[in-house]
C-alpha cells in the first residue's frame, strides 16, 4: 500500500517537474476546465482550486494531470459524462464528481476512459453517478483509493461503480464502493488485480466478472450486497484473502463461481452468507485454508463440477455445509474441520478415527421442497439425517472427508 | 396466590430433582464451552438440547409434582384460599424452579466463558427464554392432563405422548405431508402449522438468529417479509405466549370446576 | 350453623347424593355415618367447598358456601389420608397453614400434647404414616375455628394418641364447638357423639342422638342398630 502510494507521488513530482501548472478557480485566468486545458501542453497538470466547476462531457486528449484541491467539485449538471479520458498518460487525483448523467441508453459514467494507457485515477469522491468509472480497451491503470456511491433502489436505473471491458494490467485497488448496481465489473479484463477494496450494499454483485483470465482478487472485503460476487467463465483466477460477508437473500452468494477452470480459492472468509460459495461447472479449482462462518449453505456444488480440492477449510456452525444436486461426486474433501463432526481420535493424531460425511440428507429435501427448511434443527430431522448417515441412500457414498480435523485450522487472516 | 407459590418453590427447591435438573445444566454448559471452546457451537448444540429436553422435563415434573401433591392441594382446598391462587401458585411454583435451574444452571458457565462480551450474548439470552416459554408451556399442559386423569400411570402415559408428539411425531407428519404437496403453494401452509407446535415455535425463534442466512434463501414473499425483518420474531414470541397463556387458562378454569 | 338444602351429587355415572336436606343448629359432636359408597366424605367435601354439586345450596351462618372461600377461616378440617409435601419440615408446614390463615394459632400445645417436639425440624417425606396424622391434628386443631370437620380421624394412630386425640375433642367441644365426624369405630360414636346423620342411598335416613336411633331400632346397642338399618333395606 504505501509502496504504491510513494510510487504516485513520485509520478506526480515527475510529471510537475515534466510541465508547468495551469491552475483553475473562479478568479482564475482559467476558470473552467476547458479553458486551462486549452492553455495546458501535454503533460501539463491543472490544479483546481476550492469551487464547483459546471463540467460536462469534458474530453482529455492529451496527456494531463488533473489534481484537485480540497473542496474541488466537478458538477456534470446530470447530462452527459464529467470526464472523458481519450488520451494515454492521463492522471486525475482527488476530485469530487457529481450530477453524473444518467440515461436508459448511453453508458454515462462520472470517468470514461477509452483506448487509454499508463492512465491513474486516484483518491476521487464519486455520488451518486451512473457509472462511477468507465473503462474501455484500456490498459496499464490504477483505479486507487477512490470513493463511489449512491443509493439507488432498481437495477435498471444504476450502473457499475468500476466498470471494465476489454482491457488488461489494470490494478483496482483500495475503492470504497456502494449503493451502485455492480461494485466492480469486469469483462474481458485480464492480468489485473483487484485488491484491498470494500465493495457494499450493492443492489447485485459486490464483484462481477467474465471471460476474464489471470486475474488476482486478493483482500477485498464484499458485504451486504444483493447477490454477493459472481465469477463466470474464467480461467487461471486467484482469490485470497478476501471477505464475503452477510450476502442474504433467495439468490444471493458469497461466492457464485460459474465455468471457472484452474483457480486458487485460499484464506478467504465466508460468514453469514445464505450460500457460501456457489458452484457449477467449475473445475480443477483448489478451495484452501478458507473459513465458511454461519452461513445458510457453506458449498452448494450443482452439476458438472470435476477435480476440485477442499482441504484445510474451516466449516464452523454453518447450517448446511456441502449441497449437492446429484449423486455423483468427482471432488475431493479431505482434511478439513467440520464444527459438526461428532466422531473421535482415540491416536490423538488430530484427525478424526471416524470418516465425516459432510452432506447431510435434510439438504436434498430442502433443496426439493423449499417450505421444509422451518424444520431445520428439529429431532424428526436430525434422527433422518443420522439414519442416512449410517447407510446412505441419497447422498454421493464417496462423498467423505476421510481426516476430519479434530480442533479448527486458526489462520487469523483478519 | 404468593404464599403457595412461595411454599412450592420452597419445596421444589429442596428435591433432589430439581437439583439433578440445576446440576445437568451447569455440567452441561461446562463441558460444551470448555471441552469445545467455541461459543458459537455450543450456543448450537444447547438450542437442540434445550428444544427437546425442556418440554419432557417440563412434562415430567408436571405431572409428577401435581400428582404426588395431590394430598397436599386438598389440604390447601381445606384452607380459606381460592382455588385460582392454589393452582396458579403450584404452577407457578414448579414452571419457575425449573426455568430458574435453566437458566442459572446454563448462566453459570457461560457468564464465566464470557457470553456476555461476545456478539453471542442475544443468542444466548434468546436461548434461556426459549427455554423457560418452554417449561412455563410444558409444565401447564402436563399439569391440565393431570387434572383430567385421576389414574396416575394414564396420565403419565398421555403427559409422555403429548411430549413425543410434539417434539418428534408432528414434525415428522409435518415434514411428510410439505413432501407429499410439494406442487402446491405451501408458505403459508407452512407458516400456519408451525404455530400449532410451541416446539417448532420455539425452534423457529432461535433459527431466526443462528440461521437467518439459510431461511432467507427461500423465495417465497411470505417467508421473506416472516424471515427477512423482525415480523418473525414479533409474530413467534405473541403466539410462543399464547401457548402458554392458553393452558394456564384452562388449567384454572379445569380446577374450578373438579371435584377432590 | 350448617344448613343443607337439596344436594344432588353425580361423579360421572355414580349418583352420591340424592336430595340430601339436613340441619345442624347446635354445638357438640355430630356423627355422618353410613355404609361405604354412601357419600359421607362427599358431604363433608361439599361443605368444605372442595366437591362441587350438581345441585342445591349449603349455608353456613347463614351464608352461602358455594363458590366461596373465606367462610373456611372458620373450618378445621382433618382428612383422612395425611400427606404432604414431601420436602418441607413440619415446622415449615405449620408456618405456612398459619401463614395462609393468618389468625393466632395454638399449636404449641398440641406439638406438646402429641409429642411431636422431636420431629419438628424433620422433613414431612421422613415421617411415619401415624406421625403425619398427628401433624394433621395439629394442623385441624390449632386454630380456634368453630366447626371441625373431621374425616376418619382415628386412622393409624396409636392407641395412646387416640386417646388423647378424644380427650381433645371432648374438650373442644366443652370450649362450645361444633364437630362433624365421620368414623367406623362406634365406640367412639358413642363415646362422643350427641348426635347422628346416617346416610342411606344417597339421602338423609335417619339424624337424632344415639339413643334415638336405638329406640328407633329397637336394639340396644348402636351397632346392631345399624347392622339393622342396613339388613331391613337389603
Amino acid at each position: 500500500m504505501r509502496g504504491y502510494l510513494i510510487g504516485f507521488l513520485l509520478l506526480s513530482i515527475v510529471t510537475l517537474l515534466k510541465g508547468g501548472i495551469v491552475e483553475v478557480c473562479s478568479r482564475c485566468e482559467a476558470n473552467t476546465l476547458q479553458a486551462a486545458y486549452d492553455q495546458a501542453s501535454p503533460f501539463d497538470t491543472l490544479l483546481i482550486k476550492k469551487g464547483t466547476y459546471t463540467t460536462v462531457g469534458f474530453e482529455i486528449r492529451k496527456p494531463i494531470t488533473i489534481i484537485g484541491e480540497v473542496g474541488a467539485v466537478l458538477d456534470g449538471k446530470g447530462e452527459n459524462y464529467i470526464l472523458k479520458i481519450l488520451s494515454d498518460e492521463v492522471h486525475v487525483f482527488d476530485l469530487k464528481l457529481i450530477n453524473a448523467g444518467r440515461s436508459y441508453t448511453k453508458d454515462y459514467a462520472a470517468i470514461y476512459i477509452s483506448r487509454s494507457s499508463h492512465f491513474s485515477i486516484v483518491r476521487n469522491t464519486i455520488i451518486d453517478p451512473f457509472f462511477g468509472v468507465l473503462i474501455e480497451k484500456s490498459h496499464h491503470g490504477l483505479i486507487a483509493e477512490n470513493k463511489v456511491e449512491s443509493d439507488r433502489i432498481r437495477e435498471d436505473d444504476s450502473g457499475n461503480g468500476v466498470h471494465a471491458w476489454h482491457s488488461s494490467n489494470l490494478m483496482i485497488r483500495g475503492n470504497e464502493l456502494s449503493g451502485l448496481r455492480d461494485g466492480v465489473y469486469l469483462e474481458f479484463v485480464n492480468e489485473s488485480t483487484v485488491s484491498g477494496n470494500n465493495s457494499h450494499n450493492n443492489i447485485r454483485y459486490g464483484l462481477h466478472f467474465m471471460f476474464s483470465n489471470h486475474d488476482k482478487y486478493l483482500d477485498n472485503t464484499f458485504r451486504e450486497n444483493g447477490a454477493g460476487v459472481a465469477v463466470m467463465f474464467s480461467k487461471f483466477i486467484e482469490m485470497k484473502r478476501n471477505r464475503f460477508v452477510q450476502n442474504w437473500g433467495t439468490a444471493s452468494y458469497g461466492l457464485l463461481l460459474k465455468e471457472i477452470y484452474d483457480a486458487e480459492v485460499v484464506d478467504n472468509t465466508f460468514e453469514e452468507n445464505t450460500i457460501g460459495i456457489f458452484i457449477e461447472g467449475c473445475t480443477r479449482v483448489n478451495y484452501l485454508s478458507n473459513d465458511f462462518k454461519r452461513n445458510g449453505w457453506a458449498i452448494k456444488v450443482s452439476g458438472g463440477s470435476y477435480t476440485n480440492v477442499f482441504s484445510k477449510n474451516n466449516f464452523l456452525s454453518n447450517s448446511f455445509d456441502v449441497s449437492y444436486n446429484s449423486k455423483m461426486n468427482d471432488n475431493k474433501f479431505e482434511g478439513n474441520y467440520w464444527s459438526s463432526y461428532a466422531g473421535y481420535d482415540l491416536d490423538k493424531n488430530g484427525v478424526g478415527d471416524v470418516p465425516y460425511r459432510p452432506v447431510k440428507l435434510f439438504s436434498y429435501v430442502v433443496n426439493k421442497t423449499p417450505e421444509t427448511i422451518i424444520l431445520l434443527r428439529s429431532l424428526f430431522v436430525d434422527i433422518i439425517n443420522f439414519s442416512e448417515r449410517v447407510s446412505p441412500v441419497f447422498t454421493p457414498d464417496n462423498l467423505v472427508d476421510n481426516a476430519p480435523a479434530m480442533k479448527s485450522f486458526s489462520y487469523d487472516q483478519n | 396466590m404468593l404464599k403457595i407459590l412461595k411454599y412450592s418453590f420452597a419445596d421444589l427447591a429442596r428435591s433432589r430433582w430439581s437439583y439433578v435438573y440445576f446440576g445437568f445444566y451447569l455440567l452441561l454448559g461446562f463441558v460444551l464451552l470448555f471441552l469445545n471452546n467455541d461459543l458459537s457451537k455450543a450456543v448450537i448444540t444447547l438450542m437442540n438440547v434445550i428444544v427437546v429436553l425442556t418440554p419432557m422435563i417440563g412434562t415430567i415434573f408436571g405431572i409428577m409434582y401435581f400428582y404426588s401433591a395431590r394430598e397436599f392441594t386438598e389440604l390447601l382446598l381445606s384452607q380459606p384460599i381460592k382455588r385460582r391462587d392454589i393452582f396458579l401458585g403450584q404452577y407457578l411454583g414448579i414452571a419457575l424452579s425449573l426455568s430458574l435451574s435453566l437458566v442459572v444452571g446454563l448462566g453459570i458457565p457461560f457468564i464465566i466463558y464470557g457470553v456476555a462480551q461476545s456478539s453471542e450474548i442475544w443468542d444466548f439470552a434468546l436461548l434461556l427464554l426459549v427455554g423457560a416459554f418452554l417449561t412455563f408451556i410444558f409444565v401447564a399442559l402436563s399439569v391440565n392432563i393431570s387434572l383430567r386423569n385421576e389414574n396416575k400411570v394414564k396420565g403419565f402415559g398421555y403427559a409422555i405422548l403429548l411430549w413425543l408428539f410434539m417434539a418428534v411425531i408432528y414434525d415428522g407428519l409435518f415434514l411428510i405431508s410439505l413432501i407429499m404437496f410439494d406442487d402446491y403453494p405451501l408458505d403459508k401452509f407452512t407458516l400456519f402449522a408451525s404455530m400449532f407446535n410451541p416446539i417448532d415455535l420455539s425452534r423457529i425463534l432461535v433459527l431466526l438468529k443462528l440461521d437467518i442466512s439459510a431461511l432467507l434463501g427461500y423465495t417465497g414473499a411470505l417467508f421473506q417479509n416472516f424471515f427477512g425483518n423482525g415480523s418473525g420474531m414479533i409474530i413467534s414470541l405473541l403466539v410462543l405466549t399464547l401457548w402458554a397463556i392458553l393452558p394456564i387458562g384452562l388449567l384454572i378454569r379445569t380446577a374450578k370446576r373438579k371435584d377432590f | 350453623m350448617i344448613r343443607i338444602e337439596n344436594l344432588y351429587k353425580r361423579f360421572g355415572r355414580l349418583q352420591v347424593l340424592e336430595g340430601v336436606n339436613f340441619q345442624i343448629e347446635e354445638q357438640g359432636v355430630v356423627a355422618v355415618l353410613g355404609p361405604n359408597g354412601s357419600g359421607k366424605t362427599t358431604i363433608l367435601k361439599t361443605i368444605l367447598g372442595m366437591v362441587l354439586p350438581q345441585e342445591g345450596e349449603i349455608y353456613f351462618d347463614n351464608q352461602p358456601v358455594l363458590n366461596n372461600w373465606d367462610y373456611r377461616n372458620r373450618i378445621g378440617y382433618m382428612p383422612q389420608i395425611a400427606r404432604f409435601p414431601d420436602n418441607l419440615t413440619v415446622r415449615e408446614l405449620i408456618e405456612m397453614i398459619k401463614n395462609i390463615r393468618d389468625v393466632d394459632a395454638n399449636e404449641h400445645a398440641l406439638i406438646e400434647r402429641f409429642g411431636l417436639e422431636s420431629s419438628m425440624d424433620k422433613k414431612l417425606g421422613q415421617l411415619s404414616g401415624g406421625t403425619k396424622q398427628k401433624v394433621n391434628i395439629v394442623l385441624t386443631f390449632m386454630f380456634d375455628s368453630p366447626l371441625l370437620i373431621l374425616d376418619e380421624p382415628t386412622a393409624g394412630l396409636d392407641p395412646v394418641s387416640l386417646i388423647r386425640l378424644k380427650a381433645l375433642i371432648q374438650e373442644e367441644k366443652e370450649k362450645g364447638k361444633t364437630f362433624l365426624i365421620t368414623t367406623h369405630i362406634m365406640s367412639l360414636v358413642e363415646e362422643l357423639s350427641d348426635q347422628i346423620v346416617f346416610l342411606l342411598e344417597g339421602q338423609i335416613f335417619f339424624q337424632g342422638s344415639v339413643q334415638e336411633l336405638k329406640d328407633q331400632t329397637g336394639q340396644k346397642n348402636l351397632e346392631h342398630s345399624i347392622a339393622k338399618i342396613l339388613e331391613s333395606d337389603a
